[in-house]
């Protein structure tokens, strides 16, 4: 894999965006401004950004309750996104969806999902329009290892590969689906690309804090997929850094878990190793892009805080039918 | 008699009921919680916090954590119900009926019809429902009236501590399905609540208060509300009738009617949208049955026709306030 210097600091500004947004809303949370549930993606940039940096507009993704790290990879507007989180008027959806239900189907992102497994078949619905299409494009969808479990999950990986469809599944394993452990929840010796495999799928397996790895995989994976061989999974393996939602006092963490796994499986510190390491970037060319990434997220909470509410005379607006 | 919450008073009736007859088992998402981590089983005590204390006391056979899998929890609860178990089920939201609708809707409600009367299904799915979180449009919905509708299910909305105690407790010694919604606002709610013994019988609404004018009927977080609404007017002499329904299958028609008669005036106040709903539904009934009696057309405080949005400021606009109740009565009592 070659990538180039403004490819790299593409990346690199992605996952940073990411773990701003995130390291900021997990402060803003604590004021009480922002209700209801709000999942955090912060540890995982690796996976959202290897992955859809290698998409286009049009290859279509379909992301979970913790979606903000694929909206943000997909190219979502970020104030946009952060005025949602904050309910009000400019946000990506008026204020209606929430942290749970950003969507924007500009950029390809067919929504996060407050339903656990609804999103996969979804994304065997927008490869069926791809293929009808005949442009090459793909439907993406993200699963947890909780998500895995849905028989949404399974029903879809089958209608792929029964209609040799281009999509392409996503599996974060985390390792954690709320309190609950990848060791107890998932039945298949905590393997989820073999149940892929077991649907007849190719499947891919890689390290998801690791960039450069999952970008890899995910390079074979596309190439394979868009030349027409039908669907294919990737189980990537990963870290999520705060609770199941904000509030959650992970008591199901094990004794120095967080600190270990924010040590020892940083993405961005290791991006930063690597391409500084290899004389790609400079510590200078990425501090730069830490500036501007953190003037960005300021930006957009004192935005997001001086914008409007909606106007709660639009409250049942765009249902069709609308009755007195 | 005890104070406590509508959580605490569920948990204490799982582990009274679980104690008392061993077929009782628990089962669905973190239940247990922490399961498979380091933390281990119980670092979490269910989601809503009504489950602590349970895995340790009944152990992994009769407290079971299950994957993300709707379908296959209500599912295996309909099982183990036509096998001699009573599962208590656990959705943690009620919006994930979608998820396992099939086996609520064309499976467990159907058993003992379909197999001509001669099958019990004592299954009990506990459903977390209702808006006033900002949980927005799949984590908020009142899904009430959609199983009311269905034939073969009970369904059941505690609005008080003691009445979750009591209806909890009649769920638990019945045989037949039963939906059983818990607000997700009134689970700190205190109030006291019986010792020892203590069912409430399904199909008996609550009298929350008599005054005379109008009948407001409610159910769940609505009959809170109602009750400000009833404060409000009370200052200026008008006398409600607040009616808890408890259960909405089986529904108390005879109190409803009864209090109609006398006030000749009916509100009723439903935290859904207002098509096909519990609101349409009473007030039809009572349009058909006390028809004469009544003073005014029935008036319907619901949702607006709309899912539910995440904006705090749109969602307390769509939830229906004191505010709408309030208005609802004067309506009512201007109409000649
Ligand atoms: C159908 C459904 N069931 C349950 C939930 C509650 N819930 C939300 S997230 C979650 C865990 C998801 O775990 P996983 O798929 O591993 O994703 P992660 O949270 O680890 O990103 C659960 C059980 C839900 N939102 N939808």
């Amino acid at each position: 894999m070659q990538l180039n210097r403004d490819e790299l600091l593409g990346a690199y500004r992605r996952m940073k965006t990411i773990r701003e947004f995130e390291e900021r809303l997990h402060e803003e949370i604590k004021t009480g401004e922002i209700g209801g549930f709000t999942h955090l993606y912060a540890g995982q940039e690796a996976v959202a950004v290897g992955i859809c940096d290698q998409l286009t507009v049009d290859d279509k993704i379909v992301s979970t309750h913790r979606g903000h790290g694929h909206c943000i990879a997909k190219g979502c507007d970020v104030k946009g996104m952060m005025k949602e989180i904050y309910g009000r008027a400019g946000g990506l959806c008026k204020g209606r969806a929430g942290s749970m239900h950003i969507a924007d189907l500009d950029v390809g992102m067919l929504g996060a999902n407050g339903i656990v497994g609804g999103g996969a078949p979804q994304a065997v619905g927008a490869a069926i329009a791809a293929r009808i299409d005949g442009k090459g494009r793909v439907g993406v969808t993200f699963s947890g290892d909780g998500a895995c479990n849905q028989g949404t999950t399974f029903e879809a990986m089958n209608l792929a590969v029964v209609t040799k469809v281009p999509a392409i599944f996503v599996f974060e394993n985390n390792h954690y689906s709320e309190h609950t452990g990848d060791a107890y929840a998932v039945g298949t010796s905590k393997d989820i690309a073999s149940r892929a495999e077991g649907f007849g799928m190719k499947a891919w397996r890689a390290n998801g804090c690791d960039f450069f790895e999952t970008y890899a995989a995910f390079t074979e994976l596309l190439e394979y997929v868009r030349a027409g061989n039908g669907p294919a999974a990737i189980e990537l393996d990963t870290e999520r850094y705060y609770g199941h939602f904000e509030g959650d006092p992970q008591r199901y963490r094990g004794k120095g878990e967080l600190d270990r796994i924010r040590a020892e499986r940083d993405c961005l510190r290791a991006f930063r190793a690597r391409v500084t390491g290899a004389a790609l970037l400079t510590d200078e060319d990425l501090d730069a892009v830490d500036a501007e990434v953190l003037a960005l997220i300021e930006e957009a909470v004192a935005e997001a805080r001086a914008d409007e509410q909606p106007d709660p005379a639009t409250v049942a607006d765009d249902v069709y039918v609308e009755y007195y | 008699m005890a104070i406590m919450n509508i959580r605490e008073a569920i948990v204490s009736t799982l582990n009274a009921e679980m104690e008392r007859d061993s077929d009782i088992i628990l089962l669905g998402e973190d239940v247990v919680g922490g399961n498979g981590t380091a933390g281990g089983p119980e670092a979490i005590g269910g989601i809503w916090g009504t489950s602590p204390g349970l895995w340790k006391k009944f152990g992994p056979e009769r407290v079971i954590d299950t994957p993300i899998s709707e379908s296959a929890i209500i599912g295996a609860a309909a099982g183990a119900a036509l096998s001699g178990k009573r599962p208590v089920a656990e959705l943690m939201f009620a919006d994930f009926v979608g998820v396992s609708l099939d086996q609520i809707w064309n499976q467990m409600a159907k058993f003992r019809y379909m197999f001509g009367g001669k099958t019990k299904c004592p299954a009990v799915v506990r459903l977390v429902y209702g808006a006033g979180m900002q949980t927005a449009a799949q984590h908020s919905q009142s899904v009430y009236a959609m199983l009311t509708a269905m034939p073969g299910l009970k369904v059941v909305l505690p609005t008080t501590p003691a009445d979750a105690k009591g209806l909890l407790t009649e769920a638990l010694r019945g045989d037949d399905p039963v939906m059983f919604f818990e607000h997700k606002t009134l689970y700190g709610v205190k109030g006291e609540v019986p010792e020892g013994d203590h069912r409430q019988r399904f199909g008996e609404a609550r009298v929350v208060r008599e005054g005379g004018d109008v009948t407001v009927v409610a159910c769940g977080r609505m009959v809170n509300f109602s009750e400000k609404a009833a404060d409000a007017v009370a200052k200026d002499g008008v006398g409600i009738d607040l009616l808890d329904l408890r259960t909405t299958s089986p529904l108390d028609e005879d109190a409803i009617l009864e209090s109609v008669e006398q006030t000749g005036r009916l509100v009723v106040v439903d935290e859904s949208p207002p098509r096909c709903s519990l609101a349409a539904d009473i007030a039809a009934m009572v349009t058909e049955r006390a028809f004469t009696s009544l003073k005014a057309p029935p008036a319907m405080v619901t949702a607006p026709h709309s899912p539910i949005p995440f904006a705090r400021n749109l969602e307390r606009a769509w939830v229906p306030s004191p505010q709408k109740i309030e208005e609802a009565v004067r309506r009512v009592l201007a109409f000649r």
